[in-house]
């Protein structure tokens, strides 16, 4: 039985052992992963239809009697196959800390306080174009115990399906300039540097709204339908 | 592969917070408790000490009739679950039927898997065979798993008409995994 590389090429996605995010220590395979059959069922995947979306779904802001706090923004993008062509009919799913560093979640015990108007989730489906976007709150940074004094870089997760099975990606959106993501092993999982710096967002002054919001672009580019993966000896 | 393609983002994981986000299409997913031939796949996913792992996803794949819809706007074939404190799943799945295989004959009834968690960089992809069907004695892809390992692709059935299977992430019983 051969065994494949995960990378198409080296270094792109993180391992599954990456000991200094402790939490992967016990949890990573350890047998050697084994060839992935290409049929009928990784050549297709669900299809989500727009009827699931509820209007206000990716307005994080609106979804409350009041405003949430925090710095407003818009976060936008495009969908992508390998190819660079758009995926249309992508569900992205969209959650985050609220501007304190703080999720609305019973498992998070961080002393920072809760916002009555944020919940720090959506929800789109993206048209014929690609596109998604958000309107939220900008996340704050929050500690955790994977090492003294760790911290993660503000962050949103997000959830996409694309063309197919094979295209499912969970991954999260950072932001420029934060000083805490070369510090931060979840971030630093992935070995190569252009690679992991397609995970943090451009600034997008053109897409800010004066007096409003500020914006953020986060293009996400998909493995395709049915790629064959990449075979090496290791 | 050229030059021109892009690459596909990272991956990160889902991390423990992920109910907040993925729970809504648990909540809208159309309940078929009365559809015949759906059945119950019970289990836990343990980590390499054993140990319940309480904050994993797992989402269920049948290739199925891939373009249909069961009502409304969810895709027939798709379904998601969490683990619980004590590592515990369940889901209610259509029966997958036999599907085409690549070389002409068939393939046994089975589900595509997918296992996010946190401490998962990156998700994990498995598949689900069923204890009472024949066709699993002579589906290629099981046959093409070392023959001590197949058991951890195989769900059997209880006295309650429900099947188990679980997910064991590290160790001697490993469950197998595909690299994609």
């Amino acid at each position: 039985m051969p065994t494949v590389s995960v990378e198409i090429p080296p270094g792109r996605q993180p391992e599954y052992n990456y000991p200094p995010y402790v939490s992967s220590i016990k949890r990573a395979p350890g047998m050697p992963l084994i060839v992935l059959p290409q049929t009928l069922t990784e050549r297709t995947g669900p299809v989500f239809g727009q009827g699931l979306i509820q209007e206000r779904d990716n307005d994080l802001t609106a979804q409350h009697s009041g405003d949430p706090l925090g710095e407003r923004i818009f976060v936008h993008g495009r969908v992508l196959d390998e190819d660079g062509r758009p995926v249309r009919g992508a569900l992205v799913e969209a959650w985050q800390a609220n501007a304190a560093g703080r999720y609305r979640h019973k498992v998070d015990n961080h002393d920072a306080p809760l916002d009555p108007n944020f919940s720090g989730a959506g929800r789109t489906i993206t048209g014929d174009d690609g596109r998604y976007w958000f309107k939220t709150i900008k996340p704050g940074a929050y500690p955790w115990g994977n090492h003294y004094n760790a911290w993660r870089p503000a962050h949103i997760h997000l959830s996409l399906f694309g063309a197919g099975i094979l295209s499912r990606l969970v991954t999260q959106m950072y932001f420029p300039g934060d000083p805490l993501q070369p510090l931060d092993p979840i971030f630093n999982s992935i070995p190569d540097e252009a690679a992991r710096m397609r995970l943090v967002s451009r600034f997008d002054i053109n897409r800010t709204e004066p007096g409003y919001a500020l914006a953020y672009e986060f293009d996400i580019v998909l493995r395709g339908r049915g790629e064959t993966p990449f075979e090496e000896p290791r | 592969m050229t030059d021109s393609r892009l690459t596909p983002y990272g991956s990160q994981t889902v991390g423990p917070f992920f109910d907040i986000g993925l729970s809504w299409l648990i909540e809208r997913c159309p309940v078929d408790s009365g559809v015949a031939g759906a059945i119950e796949i019970r289990g836990r996913v343990l980590d390499g000490d054993g140990l319940p792992v309480p904050d994993a996803v797992l989402e269920f794949w049948s290739a199925e009739n891939p373009a249909g819809s069961d009502s409304g706007a969810y895709p027939r074939g798709f379904r998601r679950a969490f683990t619980d404190a004590e590592g515990n799943f369940s889901v209610r799945v259509s029966r997958p039927s036999a599907l085409p295989s690549e070389d002409g004959g068939i393939q046994a009834p089975h589900l595509l898997v997918l296992v996010f968690a946190r401490g998962l960089l990156r998700h994990l992809i498995s598949r689900v065979y069923f204890d009472d069907e024949r066709a699993s004695e002579s589906d290629a892809v099981l046959a093409g798993i070392p023959a001590e390992r197949r058991r951890t692709m195989i769900a059997r059935r209880d006295e309650d008409n429900t099947f188990r299977w679980s997910v064991i992430l590290q160790g001697p019983e490993e469950t197998v995994f595909f690299a994609w």
